[in-house]
């Protein structure tokens, strides 16, 4: 699982969850225990009332890639749903060369 | 998931389990007879792939420990909680033993039958009532404040419903090349990835900001999309017709609408007369004796004269007229008076003028340089897609509100055309739902139709869609005038935590009848005053389809949970009993029925999945008015009463309200009402989406519940601080109605003058016998809004601009 990595394109995440429950589903992981991925919310004023939303999928400490799936041929199960399709995963070095540079993107390698 | 074993069955979504409007693809694993776990399917054009937290949740909401499994009866006091479970034959018999009695004795009309949000039941409970004989189905939310105002006025404008085009009935999406990318697309009032709006994936405006569309977002609140925009509008809740006033004045003083469109498809130059007391368009009857009533009049420049438009055959009466549409013109009647007319574009472009940038700031509290550039923007950008959500309904002033903005794409020449708005019909004809006025499954003698409530005090209520009016028939409950309603069938619908407005009243209404049965999943507070209740089945429990917009797809019942039934099953069961001239003998073979215009069976479809309308088929885009697919003589044109796009609606001046649109202030406002204002000092707003919850759904899903788990209000830094209040604090929101407890969420997305309150809370941990009712009456918003301030079409409420005052409980 070395060789993988996961991109976090960011600017477009709506903070929609789907990537948390996905998670919880497919590693059984009840309620108010951690899962895989959270999401954070930063929400900053900008001038003229504008606000900057940004919502930020972050991977935790228990994240496993989802190895078992990615063995199959599958997608980790919140690549596979993320309702904004702003998670790509793959080799690191391809998506490394697919990492936007023009708008804020990370890119998760392990 | 790697065990073996494991069935993998191809469905759709559609209401109960993630509650939505559907449309999803999913991929439902199965193990003996259990699922395991959902997945979007990959290959289905709608979600490709992807799916939502609610849906994602859905083992959750199955296996529930407090689901409903089997059919109970009362046998404590209404509300004292206290149930006996019975099997499907008694609570069968049951109800159809009381149902019969209230219909021997009060007549058919007295039973109510009342749904929530246009789901899949829509179809079956309408044929259940109307099996009954009951006219009275009802959506509870006062003023039937979602989509049916926006699609009546879209109806009556260009004769059939539209939505933003993001490629949805096309079956390579995006990159399909007859589709183009909106260079422009204005949300109107709506989170779309929090929410799933009626037929649309929320995301799919992602995937276009992807692909290079530009937003203009209209919202009080600073919505994820709000701060993604090129601009944002922050307006007044309820000042929407204002704005839209505004992008009018600006789009036809300076000349940005397609002028072509405008006079060949719109009745820009129909002929209106101003001289009398009473603006009305003028007719071919008011220039000869034997004139048709339905045809109209319009200048024509090569003869300067008055020429006539034929509505039915949707043509002039001699050739080669040319029309102007501008002009104040004397024509002399049948009656030898001279009338002065002006056209209807002179009338609107008088009208919008009013509207200045300025003005209207003071208005909206949007800054009148913004309101310029987003009126450009828009009009200059091709195509331009306006995509607009609830709050259009749920304010009284909707039907001008909507007949506002649906100018803009009108004048603009955006409708039916790629990345536009596109014309959305039922796919292949089939219809599922009846969002169209008259029959559906079953039709009623027009004897029995004119008892459906409200009919008699609105017009649009008696000519558009089937629904009565809920605001009249709560209060026929209490007044029994014209007639006593003795029973109420309520199909997964909770109006005591959700739709209900002044829920208490609600509640006292259903404690004063005879007879109420609730179908639903959960127990719920409305469930809990109920004396039957039975549990209905999500949507892996069930064969159905789903036609809005598109594509038609099949229902595949995957599993089945305990005793639960399906809607349908429940209706079709309870309509063979009460219609003994019931037409179908099995659910299967209604669906066949109801599939013919599509030329497949039931199970073909199954097998399909899902099917879009072929190019060229009058369910299938784009520019239907130019090819004749619209009407079914296949004359160029829409399907309004002129053929015409109704710019000055006839529909409207038939109900006699007003023709052209305007601005209406919100009945209770900083304007409208100085002296409550000083007392409740701050605008309340309800209704603000979440992705984790359906209205009043999923409380009780834990995986759902730790995502948003508390109720809520949204206020302001500034404002917080003002009255003491930080962040998490426990909040009494009160105004003359009632109140409710909130915890505080300090955030500057909304503004300084406004809080938002979310709805459809109660609070499934708390006890469910009364006076608790689950909670609800702490955390109810809607106790603070009150029923009947519809507006003058009987459509709107005021759930997004009602004033109230924010304090800390402890100090009251």
């Amino acid at each position: 699982m070395n060789d993988y990595a996961l991109l976090v394109d960011y600017e477009y995440c709506t903070g929609c969850h789907a990537c948390e429950v996905a998670c919880k589903q497919e590693h059984r992981i009840p309620a108010k225990k951690p899962g895989g991925i959270k999401i954070i919310e930063l929400i900053e004023e900008l001038p003229g009332r504008k606000l900057d939303i940004t919502y930020f999928p972050l991977l935790t400490r228990f994240c496993l890639f989802c190895a078992p799936r990615v063995k199959r041929g599958l997608l980790p199960a919140c690549v596979k749903h993320c309702m904004a399709q702003c998670l790509k995963f793959g080799r690191a070095e391809e998506l490394a060369k697919k990492t936007p540079r023009k708008r804020r993107a990370v890119l998760w390698a392990r | 998931m790697s065990e073996k074993g494991i069935e993998v069955i191809r469905t759709t979504t559609w209401s109960a389990g993630p509650g939505c409007h559907g449309g999803c693809g999913v991929l439902a694993y199965v193990k003996d007879g259990r699922l395991v776990k959902i997945e979007g399917d990959p290959e289905h054009p709608w979600n490709q792939g992807r799916l939502c937290s609610r849906c994602l949740a859905i083992t959750q909401y199955l296996y529930h420990p407090d689901r409903l499994r089997h059919p109970l009866k009362r046998v404590g006091k209404r509300g004292e909680g206290k149930w006996q479970r019975i099997s499907w034959h008694e609570a069968f018999d049951l109800i159809e033993k009381k149902m019969k009695g209230i219909r021997e004795v009060y007549g058919a009309e007295s039973m109510i039958f009342l749904q929530g949000t246009g789901r899949d039941i829509g179809g079956w409970i309408s044929m259940l009532a109307y099996a009954y004989g009951s006219p009275n189905w009802v959506f509870g939310l006062s003023g039937l404040a979602c989509y049916t105002p926006r699609l009546m006025v879209m109806w009556i404008t260009q004769g059939d419903h539209c939505v933003a085009d993001a490629s949805q009935w096309l079956p390579q999406r995006y990159d399909d090349p007859d589709y183009q990318i909106p260079r422009c697309i204005m949300v109107w009032g709506q989170s779309l990835p929090a929410s799933c709006p009626d037929g649309f994936f929320g995301h799919w405006i992602v995937d276009l900001m992807k692909r290079g569309s530009e937003l203009v977002v209209i919202d009080p609140r600073c919505t994820w999309l709000a701060s993604r925009a090129k601009i944002w509008l922050q307006i007044r809740p309820g000042t929407d017709a204002a704005l839209a006033l505004c992008f009018l004045n600006i789009i036809i003083n300076e000349g940005l609408y397609d002028e072509e469109f405008v006079k060949k498809w719109t009745n820009a130059p129909f002929l209106v007369r101003v001289d009398d007391s009473k603006k009305k368009l003028l007719r071919e009857s008011d220039l000869r004796g034997n004139g048709g009533q339905d045809n109209f009049v319009v200048w024509d420049m090569t003869t300067n004269q008055p020429r006539i438009w034929r509505s039915a055959l949707a043509e002039y009466a001699s050739p080669d007229v040319n029309p102007t549409c501008e002009g104040t013109y004397k024509i002399t009647l049948a009656n030898g008076e001279v009338a002065r007319c002006k056209t209807v574009w002179t009338a609107l472009k008088e009208s919008v003028s009013e509207y200045s940038p300025e003005k209207v700031a003071e208005i909206t509290w949007a800054r009148p340089e913004k309101i310029v550039e987003a009126a450009r923007f828009y009009a200059k950008s091709r195509p331009a897609s306006l995509h607009w959500g609830l709050p259009i309904d749920t304010i009284p002033s909707t039907t001008p509100t909507a007949q506002a903005i649906a100018h803009l794409w009108c004048l603009t020449g955006n409708l039916d055309v790629p990345g536009g708005n596109v014309i959305a019909r039922y796919p292949l004809d089939v219809v599922t739902y009846p969002f169209h006025s008259g029959a559906g499954m079953l039709s009623l003698p027009p004897e029995v139709h004119e008892k459906r409530i409200g009919t008699w005090k609105y017009g649009p209520l008696k000519d558009f869609r089937a629904w009565a009016h809920p605001d009249t028939v709560l209060e026929q409950i209490f007044t029994e005038d014209p007639y006593p309603i003795k029973g109420m069938w309520i199909q997964t619908a909770n109006p005591i935590a959700c739709t209900g407005l002044e829920p208490r009243k609600w509640d006292e209404a259903l404690k004063k009848l005879d007879f109420v049965a609730v179908i639903d999943l959960f127990m719920t507070p409305t469930a809990m005053l109920a004396d039957v209740v039975l549990p209905a089945a999500t949507f892996l429990e069930k064969n159905s389809l789903k036609a809005w917009w598109v594509p038609l797809q099949a229902i595949n019942k995957v599993l089945t949970v305990r005793e639960c039934k399906t809607d349908i099953e429940i209706n079709f069961e309870l309509a063979k009993r009460f219609n003994p001239e019931f037409p179908w003998k099995s659910i299967e073979e209604m669906y066949d029925h109801i599939l013919k215009p599509s030329g497949m069976t039931y199970k073909e479809l199954g097998k399909k999945g899902w099917v879009l309308p072929p190019k060229g088929h009058p369910t299938a885009p784009y520019r239907r008015y130019e090819k004749g697919l619209l009407r079914p003589d296949k004359k160029p044109g829409f399907l309004t009463p002129s053929g015409k796009i109704e710019l000055y609606s006839s529909w409207l001046e038939h109900w006699k309200l007003e023709p052209l649109p305007y601005y209406e202030e919100p009945p209770f406002s900083p304007i409208s009402t100085p002296d409550l204002y000083k007392e409740y000092p701050l605008i309340m707003t309800t209704g603000r989406r979440s992705s984790a919850y359906f209205h009043s759904e999923h409380r009780m899903i834990p995986w759902l519940r730790e995502i948003e788990p508390d109720p809520i209000i949204e206020i302001h830094p500034e404002t917080a601080e003002q009255l003491g209040i930080k962040d998490g604090d426990l909040v009494w929101v009160e105004n003359w109605l009632g109140k409710c407890r909130r915890k505080a969420r300090v955030t500057p997305v909304v503004h300084p003058e406004i809080v938002m309150v979310t709805h459809g809370w109660w609070l499934p941990e708390k006890p469910g016998p009364e006076p608790s009712l689950f909670g609800v009456w702490e955390v109810n918003v809607n106790q603070l809004i009150p029923m009947g301030h519809t507006g003058k079409s009987g459509y709107g409420c005021p759930l997004k601009s009602i004033l109230c005052k924010v304090y800390k409980t402890g100090g009251e």
